[in-house]
């Protein structure tokens, strides 16, 4: 088992015709199960052509209803992107996935709103998307470096991602799912709802959660973790050494009004006995230490 | 992107808050001529820089005659500003804002945020004004009343009533203060702002409600949308690399240590940073090349950390997803010829293509140091730095 995906999940590209979605369409489609996964793709005006052999419909809502797609992924550029959420909700999918970077945070605010009592679960945006390892790939990360395994992975950037994966792997442990939750403010799914995922999931034995600085989405995580999980957990917190009032590339990673700060959000981590490290390069490590302990 | 106390006015003005009447000002002369246009009798002079802190650190006076508004004119113009957000070396000061006096009754603090916990924007509103919000929430946090605003019905006129009265304005500004605070979310809602606070808000003796201040920060992702906004951007308030890095699509971030980093992805970067100095070095940027970096971005991005004159040596650290090691290890060797490097420089290669890129590395012939891991990489990078000293 797994979480949220697995390879009998049927995905419907939005913005799959770009440049970018054409690229990662591929990637995913040639990756395990990709090529019975990969069922649909979306945009008005190319609605009956096709794309790798995959058909390309006029909306989400007719690519669901002719393929009975439950999941989305976005590659829409950053003006129509919080739209094409917008679409996909409205279409009642299970999940959506949005990887596009930089969508304006009151597109993202109003597009939330409208989310609110609807079924559909967004991870994203600005994320590398999720993988259940020889299933399933959706988004961005190179599909090579992760092994199939029980330990499950969650964390609010890329390549920072791929750093824990690649140490696990190294080290012989491999996932049962890696989740990326995106670096912007106002996004879907937070730490806390993944780690609620991961403690259901049989398959899943322990979790790496890699979190940075800004908001309080990680503290507000351990809290739960300290009363409910039931699995050793793993963290790190990125930007220990990163200055107040600097945006550290992602819009969600700044340290304003005195809130945000690594040390903060590792000390709640600690007392709520996840087992953190300070160093990146010992998360693989760490993790082993627990499950021989 | 941030802008100046008096385009943030302007900003204020055309959403229906009032402000006192004022003139952006770039000389002493038209600092005096502004000061007569404006008339009356006491007039501010105002340090126009983006840092807080202005008043204490002396960039802010109250002139009672057209003489003391010269004599502050010349005084601020062109002065090194040091404030608590400026750091150390200050900002010179280029623009001044020349004011009409108000008569101040009573200050109070108003603000906007983007509010990732509720998913909405949040009305900060507090009868301590002219302090800054952070030292109230922590001294005294039941003193800030705050109200999360529907994204659809907007800011409602019964809940800014309500929060109108919570700080203590009385009931014959309370229409005026309700406009205020409407107007503000309305401005902050049409120029997609991630912040706005007016501090102090004052209630004159005459019960008007005037921003005596306007701080506005936006949200660059949607600065495609404000043309308006862009040009207010003010490029002396900025960080010249980072500028720089800007126009090559680089994400950069000056920091005060000796050790160059660049990196890919923002989570790694910071990483990054902080295992360099988890090893007792000290990092000198935050250096994010993105997803697609090319050999002419990778080399922007030396530049730019040559650019440093503390520069003692450099870290590439490079986790390879859709990004080829061969590509960035060929980018790296050309860069490194390009810009006659004089520093150490320490390479960490990881992911697709990886044994590839080494082979480029140490087929080029140049003394690149190469890091096994993350761990090893930076212990090497900064015992290189060290060395340098």
């Amino acid at each position: 088992m797994s979480i949220l995906i697995n390879k009998d999940t049927r995905v419907i590209t939005q913005g799959m015709t770009g440049k970018v979605g054409q690229f990662h369409t591929q990637q995913c489609k040639a990756y395990a199960n990709g090529a019975n996964c990969f069922v649909a793709g979306v945009n008005p005006k190319k609605a009956g052509e096709e794309f790798e052999g995959i058909p390309v419909y006029a909306s989400v809502r007719d690519a669901k209803q002719a393929t009975g797609a439950t999941v989305s992924v976005i590659y829409v550029p950053p003006a129509g992107a919080a739209a094409a959420i917008d679409e996909a909700v409205e279409a009642e999918l299970d999940l959506v996935i949005c990887i596009t970077e930089g969508i304006p945070v009151h597109d993202m605010i109003k597009t939330r709103y409208k989310m609110q009592g609807k079924k559909t679960l967004l991870i994203g945006p600005n994320c590398p998307g999720l993988i259940t390892p020889d299933e399933i790939k959706i988004g961005i990360m190179p599909g090579h470096i992760h092994k199939k395994g029980r330990i499950g992975v969650v964390s609010r950037s890329g390549t920072l991602t791929y750093e824990a994966v690649g140490q696990l792997t190294a080290l012989g442990y491999g996932q049962s799912s890696c989740v990326g939750i995106g670096g912007d403010p106002i996004n879907g799914l937070k730490h806390i709802d993944v780690l609620r995922m991961f403690n259901d999931d049989p398959e899943t034995d322990a979790v790496v959660m890699v979190g940075e600085i800004g908001g309080s989405d990680e503290e507000e995580c351990a809290r739960w973790i300290k009363d409910n999980m039931s699995k050793p957990v793993v963290g790190f917190i990125a930007g220990i050494t990163a200055p107040p009032g600097k945006r550290m590339g992602h819009a969600g990673a700044i340290i304003s009004g005195g809130q945000g700060g690594a040390e903060d959000k590792l000390a709640v981590m600690e007392a709520s006995g996840i087992h953190i490290t300070r160093n990146p390069a010992e998360m693989g490590r760490t993790m082993k230490r627990i499950l021989k302990g | 992107m941030k802008i100046h106390e008096y385009q943030g006015k302007e900003i204020l003005r055309e959403f229906g808050v009032p402000t006192p009447r004022g003139t952006a000002c770039f000389s002493v002369e038209e600092a005096l001529a502004a000061a007569q246009q404006l008339g009356g009798k006491v007039w501010v002079v105002k340090a126009q820089i983006h840092a807080g802190g202005r008043g204490k650190g002396g960039g802010v006076k109250v002139a009672k005659s057209l003489d003391e508004v010269r004599q502050y004119a010349e005084q601020i113009l062109g002065m090194q500003l040091v404030t608590h957000q400026t750091g150390p070396e200050g900002q010179t000061v280029r623009r001044l804002l020349i004011e009409e006096g108000a008569a101040i009754a009573k200050e109070f603090y108003v603000g906007m945020v983007v509010d990732r916990v509720s998913q909405r924007v949040a009305l900060l509103a507090s009868s301590e004004g002219g302090m800054e919000i952070e030292e109230v929430a922590r001294h005294s946090p039941d003193k800030i009343h705050t109200v999360r605003i529907d994204p659809v019905a907007g800011l409602d006129a019964g809940e800014a009533a309500r929060v109108v009265r919570a700080i203590g304005i009385p009931n014959a500004a309370n229409a005026e203060a309700v406009k205020v605070l409407q107007g503000l979310y309305q401005a902050f809602v049409a120029k997609d702002a991630m912040l706005a606070e007016i501090n102090p808000l004052i209630l004159t003796a005459d019960d008007r409600i005037v921003a005596l201040d306007a701080k506005f920060n936006f949200d660059s992702n949607a600065l495609y949308r404000h043309p308006e906004i862009v040009a207010m951007r003010d490029l002396d308030e900025e960080d010249p690399a980072e500028i720089e890095a800007s126009k090559f699509d680089l994400s950069y971030i000056s920091l005060d240590g000796d050790i160059g980093c660049l990196v890919n992805g923002a989570g790694l970067a910071m990483a990054t940073m902080d295992i360099i100095k988890l090893y007792g070095g000290s990092p000198a940027n935050f250096l994010d090349v993105g997803g697609g970096a090319t050999t002419e971005k990778v080399t922007e991005a030396f530049k730019l950390m040559l650019k440093n004159p503390h520069l003692k040596a450099i870290l590439v650290n490079i986790f390879g997803g859709i990004m080829k090691c061969d590509v960035i290890a060929e980018g790296v060797v050309a860069a490194a010829r390009q810009v006659h490097l004089t520093v150490p420089l320490v390479v960490r290669l990881e992911g697709t293509n990886v044994d590839l890129g080494k082979k480029i590395l140490a087929e080029s012939g140049l003394p690149i140091i190469s890091g096994n891991d993350m761990a090893d990489a930076a212990q090497k990078v900064v015992a290189a730095a060290k060395e340098a000293k």
